[in-house]
């Protein structure tokens, strides 16, 4: 094998021949990473606008029953499953991925690691084409005869299997195939981010000089890689069943309606952690220029994501605690679930230890970091309560699980995005944003997220179930204060819902007319800003950079300024 | 195009100044990424299949023929050729490209052979009254070596350009361990199968 020295195939670089490009190739069919970044950061954030919306639209027919909702209309049963049911879908596959692994790996890893652009161009575009199509099947499926899916986005059969369950014939179909396309989609990408962060990193830049956020993209593509295939593989067995006539999942026929369980959760449970890690390595890097310290413990921080990485193998069935499974099992998935809120709290404690002592600047960036650790820890803890399988048959599909799940991930789809491209945004569009419109959208954010979901807790507690299209049809969940609890959420998320017209306001006039950011503007050591800013195609035409030491090398007592860049010979 | 050459001499000084004697193309890194999801895909298709075939009260389902194992047996051994073959392609070429040529064709003939019997196979099996939703073990037959015979052609594809390349005399020894890793991984899961799901 001595010759697989001879890489970088004329194929895969064929795009750097510098001749000048046409609208098309630039904007629309692109191969730049940045460019792919770009495309899969607006769409993502489309796509959280639409699942914005979703949550709306059956968020005030709970609040306010049988009301004519503004922009939608009255809510039927049917429409309110479609709505819960795409809006978890679309926060989660067209959201968080996107955006967390997709935008940002796309945009951070090569320029972190000093590369000119990802290995495999052809492959990121097709990628982002391929997520494309998912994108738009998942949406036409509110148009087709029956509409769109309604059995929640795990997708438990028979209802899922079933047209004469679900009533959904078509859309089912479509839903659980976006679903696949968007799985091959991140797979192609996954391929690039790791081959990229491990094959084309600057010289000098050794393993332990990898920043932090790369490292957490690469291990949160691995899982993604490792969960994905069964899934997939029960993707397929799914439409088999929808339009084939097979019976996998079917009792009466011999198959197994918990094996798709299964296979959803052996990847539903890693997928938790492939968006949760994205999200910790940008708060991370937040952090560190925000507190002019290094990271606390880079080696412990990144022996502990691959240990969370192989644990999160391990606990799929905490899911399942009332689904039948055997009680000695679920003892065991107790057991790992208890286990696995170690390395997060660890991580916790981590980012605690790097503020400690530092000179801490509250940017807009820096408030999101620390949002995020606050609000995760919330999720985190009453993550605990529901892994105690005791408690859980009591806890199970009601609105404390839900208003858990929210609690993890609101601060990391959300809370960490605005972190990332609050951060970044200097280098992305080379101009400041406008910092007090910045904490004004910072606030008007977060209050309201905290009282949306902290009523949902009380409400969970209190027994109220999950899935359930009017609660005036239960007496016992239909007692005014209930009532008045689930308005607070509602008018909630209203309120935050407005706040995000700050966000693209700031967005689009701090790109048009802000400040120039120059390369540098927050002091930063890492490589990317050591480019113009925004990076020209191929991100260091004057030659690639090279890395003489670790990320984090702030307030160094060797050195004259608290920063010492990556790039900067000794 | 030039920097595509710049790219490979730039990795060969990191690698070196890492004082690693040599590093994993792109290629067969990205390779070898895919078939760890591939690997994924099948465990969890085989798994599944094992579940639903152990919870069954009667094994096979009334009425199913039961698998050609047998005629398999000698399928398989054909694969296992393709695969010794490639990797005799893989050793010649790197002393010269032209010992390669011989067992690389005869690797994709081989590997074609293997689809070809499959269906013919699958052509007896329906005949006799396993098809996709006669029974679970007709759908997860169809199913799972269905996929992997979907790989199989992928990879003889893969293979077939490879094999063009070297008539060219454009091959890359990265290019073709790209491709073989594909291959051997073809290669590598049907013994799992055919223990899973004939035997
Ligand atoms: C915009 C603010 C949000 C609000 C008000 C909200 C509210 C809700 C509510 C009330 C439900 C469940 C309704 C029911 O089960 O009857 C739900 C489900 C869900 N949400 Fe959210 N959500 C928001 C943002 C997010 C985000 C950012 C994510 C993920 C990144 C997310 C992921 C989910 C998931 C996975 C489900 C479960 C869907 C299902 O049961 O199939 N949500 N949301
Ligand atoms: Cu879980």
């Amino acid at each position: 094998m001595a010759e697989t020295i001879h890489v970088g195939h004329a194929e895969e670089h064929g795009h750097h021949d510098h001749h000048e490009m046409s609208f098309l190739e630039k904007y629309v069919f692109p191969l730049d990473h940045k460019m792919i970044a770009m495309q899969y950061m607006f769409t993502g954030m489309f796509m959280a606008l639409i699942g914005g919306f979703f949550a709306y639209a059956f968020r005030m027919q709970l609040a306010f029953p049988g009301m004519d909702v503004p922009f939608w209309g009255v809510v039927t049963p049917a429409d309110y499953n479609a709505l819960v049911t795409s809006h978890g879908s679309v926060m989660i596959f067209w959201v968080a991925m996107p955006v967390l692994i997709a935008a940002f790996g796309n945009y951070l890893i090569p320029l972190m690691i000093g590369a000119d652009d990802m290995v495999f161009p052809k492959i990121n575009r097709l990628s982002y084409q391929i997520f494309l199509i998912s994108a738009i099947i998942i949406i036409a499926s509110f148009f087709v005869e029956g509409g769109a899916f309604g059995g929640a986005w795990t997708a438990y059969p028979p209802l899922s299997t079933k047209a004469q369950y679900s009533l959904t014939p078509i859309g089912s179909t479509m839903w659980i195939t976006a679903v696949a396309l968007e799985f091959v989609a991140f797979l192609l990408g996954g391929i690039n981010f790791i081959t990229t962060a491990m094959n084309s990193r600057a010289p000098g830049m050794k393993m332990w000089d990898i920043p932090m956020v790369v490292w957490m993209i690469v291990i949160a593509s691995i899982l993604f890689m490792l969960s994905v295939g069964p899934l997939l593989a029960g993707g397929i067995m799914m439409i088999f069943d929808q339009q084939l006539g097979t019976a996998f999942f079917d009792p009466d026929r011999g198959g197994d309606p918990i094996l798709w369980q299964h296979l959803f959760w052996f990847f539903g449970h890693p997928e938790v952690y492939v968006v949760l890690l994205p999200a910790v390595g940008i708060v991370a890097e937040v952090m560190t220029v925000f507190s002019r310290k290094k990271l606390f413990a880079y080696k412990t921080v990144l022996y502990t994501a691959i240990g969370t990485g192989v644990l999160s193998f391990t606990v799929w069935a905490h899911h399942q605690f009332i689904a039948g499974i055997d009680p000695r099992m679920a003892n065991v998935f107790t057991v790992t679930t208890l286990l696995i809120s170690v390395p997060i709290a660890e991580m916790m404690f981590v980012y605690i230890a790097t503020l400690y002592g530092g000179k801490i600047t509250l940017t807009t960036p820096m408030l999101w970091a620390l949002a995020f650790v606050f609000e995760f820890l919330i999720g985190g803890i009453t993550g605990i309560f529901l892994g105690a399988s005791g408690n859980d048959i009591y806890m199970h599909d009601t609105y404390f699980v839900l208003a858990h799940f929210h609690y993890t991930f609101y601060p990391i789809a959300i809370i960490g995005t605005y972190a990332g491209f609050t951060f970044w945004f200097p280098k992305m569009f080379g101009k400041m944003m406008n910092d007090g419109l910045g904490k004004l959208h910072f606030w008007l954010t977060i209050i309201p997220f905290n009282l949306i979901f902290l009523p949902l807790f009380v409400l969970g507690a209190s027994g109220q179930h999950r899935r359930i299209y009017d609660y005036t049809n239960f007496p016992e969940l239909a007692q005014p204060w209930q009532q008045d609890l689930r308005q607070l959420a509602t008018i909630s998320l209203v309120v935050m819902l407005g706040a995000q017209v700050i966000f693209f306001y700031n967005v689009i006039k701090s790109w048009m007319s802000g400040p120039p950011a120059g390369k540098n503007p927050w002091n930063s050591g890492t490589l990317e800003w050591t480019a113009t800013s925004p990076p020209p195609h191929g991100n260091w035409p004057e030659g690639l950079p090279t890395c003489y030491r670790g990320p984090y090398e702030y307030s160094h007592p060797d050195h004259d300024k608290d920063y010492w860049p990556q790039n900067e010979p000794a | 195009m030039s920097v595509g050459s710049y790219q490979s001499s730039r990795m060969r000084l990191v690698a070196e100044e890492r004082g690693e004697p040599r590093v994993v193309s792109n290629g067969v890194l990205g390779m070898v990424l895919f078939v760890m999801t591939e690997i994924m895909l099948f465990a969890g298709m085989i798994s599944a299949f094992s579940i639903v075939r152990a919870s069954s009260a009667i094994w096979p389902p009334p009425n199913q023929p039961r698998l050609p194992f047998e005629e398999t047996a000698i399928n398989t051994l054909a694969l296992f050729v393709s695969g010794a073959l490639l990797i005799l392609a893989q050793r010649r070429f790197a002393e010269s490209r032209r010992a390669a040529r011989a067992p690389l064709v005869g690797s994709i003939v081989l590997g074609a052979f293997f689809v070809l019997f499959q269906g013919w196979e699958w052509a007896s099996m329906l005949a006799q009254g396993l098809t996709l939703t006669s029974s679970t073990l007709g759908s997860f037959f169809y199913l799972i070596v269905g996929t992997h015979a979907l790989h199989a052609i992928a990879a003889i594809w893969l293979l077939f350009r490879t094999w063009r390349r070297l008539e060219r005399g454009w091959l890359h020894a990265s290019q073709l361990a790209t491709a073989a890793v594909l291959w051997y991984f073809v290669v590598g899961a049907w013994p799992l199968i055919y223990w899973r799901v004939y035997l």
